[in-house]
């Protein structure tokens, strides 16, 4: 079963939270802006993956998989 | 499966994450929560920002829950009265008796409103508080164009409604006996700038000042200040800050004077013991945190439930690990006001008076300002500038930061 992430960018607000959680998956660009860096994580990453989706303060990140 | 039963109090944030924290901890025992709200757990921030003005929907509030929890039972819109932690059972306001092996109090806590008399204090009389989805649906269809709204308290909350209260056209005046907004926490002078953005949006300060009377008697029609100051009023906003709700664990020889005093594994202390098979998270749990030094705080930032939800869970049925590992926790919490982002990490509250400073940028723009003990920075707030506040996040607590 692959683990694919899903950001709502109707509902992010750049807080990048997720980021802190987890660092291979989610950055700020040099606008602050989200960027989702891989969209299909590998199973390895699925729990900092939970808790990236977790600690967003409006949780936008929807884990598929 | 074991036949042991974890029962969860509480149905907010802390709830779910507790529960979650137990599947994943492994523990293959009933997990019952238990709440008085009738909504599933729901995120309560946008309730003051974004959410006051736009939709207001459980829908788009709730929580995902993940995959591991599906089989966690809640039972909602009832709540617990008490709790006999020696017989490990809770009774709940119909009567019913539950037996636990694993308790988790997460009952979180209510707005406080003004022992003041006057109309009733409801969202039909005119005099609502923020704290539940409930609360503000009541609130929302209240804030109309032209309404005359005095928010009573300014801290966060208080500030954010008053806000969101201008974006919607309504005419606010928000009244504090602090001398500036959300001074406690972060200073007198990001204060007082904040005090400024509002105002130039068109809030009303009266600062220093208290209430002496609400006017009207089916619905509120004013506010008498101790000043003498008589405002007009629509719609009264009570952000007075909160009180623990653990009415529930009187009588078990609880330390309960400012939620529940625990050790660092959040377990309930009695006479300096902790009380086996028992653990507080969330709002309600006053905990040793040790990244800022050796007194138990309690901290209403909206990242605690998360991280001391999933350390009692993980707890599931023992704590002798979580007992020996050492743990510490990076409160953090955000504010919207206007266009500007506050975001927080630590706790600024604990600074020198004369240990506040503005580390980048400038005040009358975007800034971070650093909130110092002593040598130790103990909290930085961003306004705006969310990334370079971020960079400081790992700075922040005892010792972490070179003097």
């Amino acid at each position: 079963m692959s683990l694919k992430v899903v950001v709502d960018f109707n509902v992010c607000q750049d807080h990048g939270q997720c980021v802190f959680a987890a660092p291979e998956v989610f950055e700020l660009d040099a606008a602050g802006r989200l960027v989702v860096l891989l969209e299909e994580p590998d199973e390895s990453m699925r729990a900092s993956v939970e808790d990236a989706a977790d600690v967003c303060p409006v949780q936008a990140i929807t884990i598929e998989g | 499966m074991s036949s042991q039963r974890a029962l969860v109090v509480g149905a907010g944030l802390g709830g779910l994450r507790t529960a979650e924290a137990l599947r994943t901890g492994g523990f293959t025992g009933e997990v019952l929560v238990v709440g008085d709200e009738d909504w599933a757990p729901y995120n309560r921030p946008p309730l003051s920002k974004e959410a006051l003005a736009g939709e207001l929907a459980h829908d788009k509030l709730a929580f995902r829950v993940r995959s591991n929890a599906a089989d966690v039972v809640w039972r909602h819109g009832v709540r617990a009265v008490t709790a006999d932690l020696d017989g490990r059972a809770v009774t709940l306001a119909d009567g019913e008796r539950l037996a636990y092996d694993v308790l988790v109090a997460a009952t979180g806590v209510s707005a406080r409103r003004l022992p003041i008399p006057g109309p009733p204090a409801t969202a039909a009389g005119g005099r609502h508080v923020i704290r539940t989805l409930d609360d503000a649906i009541g609130l929302r269809a209240a804030l109309v164009p032209g309404a005359k709204v005095v928010v009573l308290g300014a801290g966060f909350i208080g500030c954010e409604v008053a806000a969101t209260a201008r974006k919607l056209g309504c005419d606010v005046h928000c009244v504090a006996i602090d001398a500036y907004p959300m001074v406690r926490p972060l200073g007198v002078e990001l204060a007082s700038e904040l005090q400024r953005r509002h105002e130039a949006q068109g809030v009303v300060f009266h600062l220093g000042v208290g209430v002496s009377e609400f006017v009207g008697e089916e619905h509120v029609t004013g506010v008498v200040l101790s000043d003498g100051t008589a405002l007009d009023a629509d719609v009264v906003l009570e952000a007075l800050g909160s009180r623990c709700n653990v009415e529930w664990l009187e009588g078990n020889g609880l330390d309960l004077t400012d939620g529940v005093l625990t050790d660092t594994a959040l377990r309930p202390l009695r006479d300096g013991v902790p009380v086996d098979g028992v653990a507080a998270v969330g709002d309600v749990v006053r905990f040793p945190n040790r990244r800022f030094d050796d007194g138990a705080w309690r901290v209403e930032h909206w990242t605690i439930p998360t991280d001391s939800g999933r350390r009692a869970g993980l707890a599931g049925e023992g704590y002798d690990e979580l007992v020996a590992s050492e743990w510490t926790l990076l409160p953090a919490f955000w504010s919207d006001q206007y266009d500007t982002r506050l975001q927080s990490y630590g706790m600024p509250g604990l600074a020198d008076a004369d240990g506040i400073r503005v580390l980048e940028g400038s005040l009358d723009d975007e800034c971070v300002v650093g909130y110092h003990r002593g040598d130790d920075l103990v909290g930085v707030v961003g306004v705006g500038m969310l990334r370079v506040v971020n960079g400081y996040r790992d700075k922040v607590g005892r010792g972490m930061s070179p003097s």
